[in-house]
């Protein structure tokens, strides 16, 4: 291990991971938004918008994250849709996350009890302040441990933006390996970046979970 | 009796599941300051009518209303009916995620718009009336089965309803819960509480009731006073539904 080595690549991974945090949090934030919509639209039926939404779940679920990147990137140019790399890594992430995001979602909407909701409008509360106030508080404490998991499982999947020529952590460490064949202390700096996204991301979210423990189900 | 105003008015209902029909054109009233009573065997239709007259439950043919106004939950003037008709549920149904004063005050913030200070004010007055003032931090899952139906008949009683109407409060206590419950639901009709009450305790409907009504198979089987129908049962089924309550004693050889 050539500490030296890796101390002149450091600036390097460092810009690297710049950009996958950049796009992977542009992305999850988007994938969250499409999550809940889709959710909504899904727990609440809303005709045809529910069908459409249960198709474009069963796509980006069941297809990689690396064919809908190369289907963003190479195929929609060619129909005469340009995009730009980071646009597309942005995307394909949100598409991606936020069909995991609406099943996440959608699950925690089915986990509130119907009487709930009755008990709710007996106070005389509206339709929308019964779901504001009683339904999504508790879907979503619900829906926290599964929501944790899956922007872990988005911040890893973005390793294969370097398919899309993007700069990223893995496309880094591959391009140095290429050029000077210093491969472990590549790999072991590959390691080390990943783990200091994804440490903190999971530290957050263990205690973003006992916190909403606090005001779960108890009886 | 009679002069008193009629509150809520059940006028031949018919209401099916598919095509069973639970009620079939059953009719009741309930006029202020009455404590009626509902008894029957499991299935015959009890809860369904409390939730009818609270509109959370569509009905096939007849008519609810509530001082005149149709009772329907399709309608926007559901919410300010329900305002005035409380409902406690056997399975409480307090919100797992607020605190006990959240859960109480809420609904008057949000649905009265209500001062929050005044509010906050007459929450801790009905819980020390219960005896639970020192749980107004606690949340729904620290509390008993007991102190849960306790809180969610002060959170009914915080919106000032007209008429209370409670589905088997006390089905999911255990035996020593009971009376803590109950004991809160007569002194509510010693202030001359409007309520409709849902109950499996014979001995409670006896004391609490003016009116009792034994509903079977979806059919008022028979309605009188208290002691009418607890002591002189008229029909065949009633004196058989009464009986299951009571037991001989066994004869040893
Ligand atoms: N959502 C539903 N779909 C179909 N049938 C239902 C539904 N809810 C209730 N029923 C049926 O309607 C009938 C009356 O139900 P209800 O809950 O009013 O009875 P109950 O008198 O309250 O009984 P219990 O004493 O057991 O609470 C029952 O036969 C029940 O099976
Ligand atoms: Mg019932």
């Amino acid at each position: 291990m050539n500490w030296e080595v890796i101390g002149s690549y450091l600036p390097l991974y460092w810009k690297a991971m710049l950009l996958t945090l950049r796009i992977g949090w542009i992305g999850i934030a988007f994938a969250i938004l499409i999550g809940i919509l889709v959710a909504i639209v899904r727990f609440y039926k809303v005709p045809v918008a529910s069908q459409i939404a249960g198709v474009y779940i069963e796509i980006f679920r069941n297809t990689p994250l690396l064919v809908q990147l190369f289907f963003l990137y190479f195929a929609l140019p060619r129909i005469g849709i340009p995009m730009k790399a980071d646009f597309c890594g942005a995307l394909g992430l949100a598409l991606l996350g936020g069909s995991y995001m609406a099943e996440t979602f959608r699950s925690g909407l089915e986990s509130v009890a119907k009487i709930q909701t009755e008990s709710a409008l007996s106070l005389g509360m509206n339709k929308s302040q019964m779901v504001l106030h009683i339904i999504f508080p508790q879907a979503f404490s619900r829906s926290v441990p599964s929501f944790v998991a899956n922007i872990i499982f988005l911040l890893k999947e973005t390793s294969v933006f370097s398919a899309i020529s993007l700069m990223d952590l893995m496309f880094t460490a591959k391009d140095l390996i290429g050029l000077y064949y210093k491969t472990s202390e590549c790999l072991v700096l590959l390691v080390v970046f990943y783990a200091l996204i994804l440490i903190p991301v999971s530290v957050l979210g263990d205690r973003l979970e006992r916190r909403v423990r606090h005001a779960e189900f108890g009886d | 009796m009679s002069k008193r105003e009629e509150i809520i008015r059940v006028d031949h209902i018919t209401k099916r599941y598919d095509e069973n029909a639970v009620l079939d054109d059953f009719s009741l009233s309930v006029h202020e300051g009455e404590v009626v009573v509902i008894v029957g065997p499991s299935g015959c239709g009890k809860s369904t009518i409390l939730r009818i007259m609270n509109g959370l439950e569509p009905i096939q043919k007849g008519e609810v209303t509530y001082r005149g106004e149709k009772v329907d939950g399709k309608l926007g003037s559901i919410t300010r009916i329900r305002e005035k008709v409380g409902m406690v549920f056997q399975s409480y149904e307090l919100f797992p995620h607020k605190t006990i004063l959240q859960n109480i005050m809420l609904a008057s913030i949000l649905v009265q718009k209500r001062d929050r200070r005044e509010v906050k004010e007459e929450a801790l007055q009905l819980l020390a009336r219960v005896g639970l003032s020192e749980k107004k931090d606690a949340y729904p899952r620290q509390l008993s089965g007991g102190q849960k139906q306790r809180v969610a008949i002060v959170r009914a009683l915080a919106m000032h309803p007209e008429v209370l109407l409670f589905d088997e409060v006390t089905a999911a206590l255990d035996p020593e819960m009971v009376r803590e419950v109950l004991d809160v639901l007569l002194s509510l009709a010693k202030e001359g509480k409007t309520m409709v009450i849902v109950t499996h305790e014979m001995s409670f409907a006896k004391a609490v009731a003016d009116r009792v009504i034994f509903l079977d198979g979806g059919h008022m089987e028979e309605e009188g006073t208290a002691s009418e129908f607890f002591d002189h049962p008229k029909t065949e089924r009633a004196k058989q539904f009464l009986h299951t309550f009571t037991y001989d004693k066994v004869e040893r050889e």
